[in-house]
């Protein structure tokens, strides 16, 4: 498995796409700080940036690669090795080489500017886990919708459906089922619906962390007595990670049944 | 006017008995050694210099027109055991006092210096540390709260009192005071025809000026940082409100300004930066909003209902989550010509006024109105499509609610 993982990271990391990708937040990264000095306006700015790109890049690309690479892992399920080992490195490969893109890209202009010196680093460093978690999640997703789809169009067609469902449809639902029960006690229900939602979870995470969480007002401050316990952030973090491993099990759990 | 020459025929009278008046030194190797022994000894308006040193006193009452000053700011510990000064007599001056360990009590409003059916008084240069309530004037007209500094520790709003507090009484001018730390800083209660110019009034627990039942009252050139609430304004009429500055009064229920059942007032040229929400309106009618900066707050106005025949004219909005919240259909209100940092239209005749119309309510701010829990989207891309959608094609906002004439650059 380490041995495909790092053939699919170097192939990766030799691509185009990554470095543009890099290039692309280290280029945001300098010119936000450029237009403001100020680290953690510059944090709101980028959770917005993160919460949205993240997801559909790691799915697109997720996708992309699974469907490029066909031919190879045909090649390879031909040599005696493991099944899930085979699409795992895969996997590992593509989430671990967009993870570093991310995190270096975002990672070197913060640091020059001073991060280690300011209050922010916090804020920042949980900007950072959320956009890592976010790209585990949605290139495991989007290699489970490649895996069972042999179609390509059908592939990317559901890869972007399932992108748009959780990065805006999911809200629309959430925000009427709000209104429509308005007169029962959405506490409860609201912290649940968040959640369910991993793009929801990492928004409500940073914003919670930020000055602008006062706007929040009553709502807010129920979720903050929730994730400021140890148990709010263990429940949040559990659930990012099962978001990881669940798909990832579906994998190969599919890849192990798959005839190809 | 005759008032006036009453009031100068009055001074220039005591000016007159003055020269006549003899002064009593107080100090610890004086003749007279505390501060009621002076009193007692003095005459109508005599002069007690109060020199340099600490006096355990409490309990102090004057009840003659007498000038007290401190010289090199005497302290007058109190040693938590009541009410330090009260004032019963008309013109009575207290200068450069330096007063600590006011009492505390549950049923007892303890004060510093308490001025009780008194006129012409000067309250100027006291400073006032460890306090419950700090100035308390009580039904005394025509006096002058200047240039003191009130520095409290309060931690609970239950167990604390008041910067300034004045109950029925008129024709005060309240200036350049320091107040912080306390519950209000300055706290009006049935008080008409007040001036407050030029106070700093920060970190206090509730309000840094609180008005309650009081007419005609005009507040200016005053800052106010970071209090729980920087102003609320409530049952009152008449209202000057101007060049004030409104700061990081941030806070999941902290306002720049609160106000709440006002009529006929004006707002004109305050700076509000930073706050939670800008000003918060509730059955508020005919007032008239100039010249104001609302700046990064996260409501720059949240206007919760029954306000009518209100005007904003020449304000800045600039960079505020929300710039106004509406929770109704219906708007009596007129926004003109101010200028929306948020606004996206052009100016094609180039008369600096754009042709398209804003409209200050998002969608987002409408539905978090209607159900608070909403505000958990905050944030949220699905937001920001349907605020797009509403921009353009307005559904649930009322459709007259809009600034048909918005400036394109900052007005001055």
């Amino acid at each position: 498995m380490l041995k495909i993982l790092k053939y699919s990271f170097y192939d990766l990391m030799r691509s185009r796409w990554s470095y543009v990708y890099f290039l692309f937040y280290l280029a945001l990264g300098f010119v936000l700080l450029f237009l403001n000095n100020d680290l953690s306006k510059a944090v709101i700015t980028l959770m917005n940036v993160i919460i949205v790109l993240v997801p559909l890049i790691s799915t697109i690309f997720g996708v992309m690669y699974f469907y490029n690479s066909k031919e190879f892992t045909e090649l390879l399920l031909a040599q005696p090795l493991k099944r899930s080992s085979i699409f795992l490195g895969q996997y590992l490969g593509v989430a671990g080489s967009l993870t570093l893109s991310l995190v270096l890209g975002l990672g070197l202009p913060f640091v020059l500017y001073g991060l280690f010196k300011s209050d922010t680093i916090w804020d920042f460093s949980l900007l950072l886990i959320t956009g890592a978690f976010l790209t585990l999640i949605f290139v495991a997703l989007a290699f489970n919708i490649a895996i069972s789809n042999e179609n390509k169009i059908k592939g990317f067609g559901y890869a972007v459906l399932l992108w748009l469902f959780l990065a805006v449809i999911y809200d629309g639902l959430f925000l009427m089922s709000l209104i429509l029960f308005e007169e029962y006690p959405l506490d409860s229900f609201s912290l649940a619906a968040t959640m369910f939602n991993p793009i929801d979870l990492s928004r409500t995470l940073i914003l919670l962390k930020l000055d602008i969480s006062a706007l929040l007002g009553y709502t807010g401050a129920i979720f903050k007595q929730f994730f400021g316990t140890y148990t709010g952030l263990t429940v949040s973090i559990t659930t990012l990670i099962l978001w990881t491993v669940l798909p990832i099990w579906r994998l190969s759990y599919k890849a192990k049944r798959k005839d190809f | 006017m005759y008032k006036y020459q009453l009031h100068l025929l009055f001074f220039i009278f005591f000016m007159g008995t003055s020269l006549w008046a003899k002064t009593i030194e107080v100090c610890a190797s004086c003749e007279v050694k505390s501060i009621k022994e002076g009193i007692a000894l003095a005459t109508d308006f005599d002069t007690l210099l109060i020199k340099k040193g600490t006096y355990r006193e409490f309990n102090i009452v004057v009840d003659k027109p007498l000038t007290l000053i401190g010289e090199n700011c005497p302290i007058i510990d109190g040693e938590d055991r009541g009410e330090i000064i009260r004032v019963v007599s008309d013109n009575v001056t207290v200068d450069g006092l330096y007063i600590i360990n006011v009492g505390t009590s549950y049923t007892t409003d303890y004060a510093a210096i308490r001025v009780v059916k008194s006129e012409n008084f000067l309250i100027q240069n006291v400073v006032l540390e460890k306090l419950f309530f700090g100035i308390y004037l009580e039904r005394s007209n025509n006096g002058k709260v200047y240039h003191n500094k009130i520095i409290g520790d309060a931690l609970d709003e239950y167990n604390s009192g008041n910067g300034i507090q004045l109950w029925y009484s008129h024709h005060v001018q309240v200036d350049r005071n320091i107040v912080q730390g306390v519950r209000d800083g300055i706290y009006l209660e049935f008080s008409d025809n007040i001036a407050i110019n030029n106070n700093i009034s920060t970190n206090n627990l509730r309000y840094g000026l609180h008005f309650m039942f009081s007419n005609d009252d005009v507040y200016t050139g005053n800052t106010f940082e970071n209090n729980g609430a920087g102003v609320a304004v409530m049952f009152s009429k008449g209202i000057k409100m101007e060049r004030n500055i409104f700061k990081r009064n941030w806070g999941t229920a902290a306002f720049g300004m609160l106000l709440k059942e006002i009529n006929d007032a004006e707002i004109i040229g305050n700076t509000f930066e930073e706050n939670t929400i800008g000003i918060n309106i509730e059955g508020s009618n005919r007032i008239v909003y100039k010249n104001n900066n609302f700046i990064s707050n996260g409501w720059a106005v949240k206007v919760l209902g029954a306000c009518y025949t209100n005007s904003f004219i020449n304000n800045n909005f600039l960079y505020n989550s929300f710039d106004i919240s509406y929770n109704s259909k219906l708007n009596d209100n007129v926004f003109e010509k101010n200028y929306w940092s948020n606004y996206t239209g052009y100016d094609l005749d180039k008369d600096g006024i754009g042709d398209v119309p804003y409209r200050p309510v998002k969608l987002f701010s409408y539905v978090v109105n209607r159900t608070p829990e909403t505000i958990i989207l905050l944030r949220s891309m699905f937001m920001d499509i349907i605020d797009f959608s509403e921009k353009v094609s307005p559904v649930f906002t009322p459709d007259n609610l809009l600034d048909a004439m918005p400036l394109m650059k900052r007005s001055e």
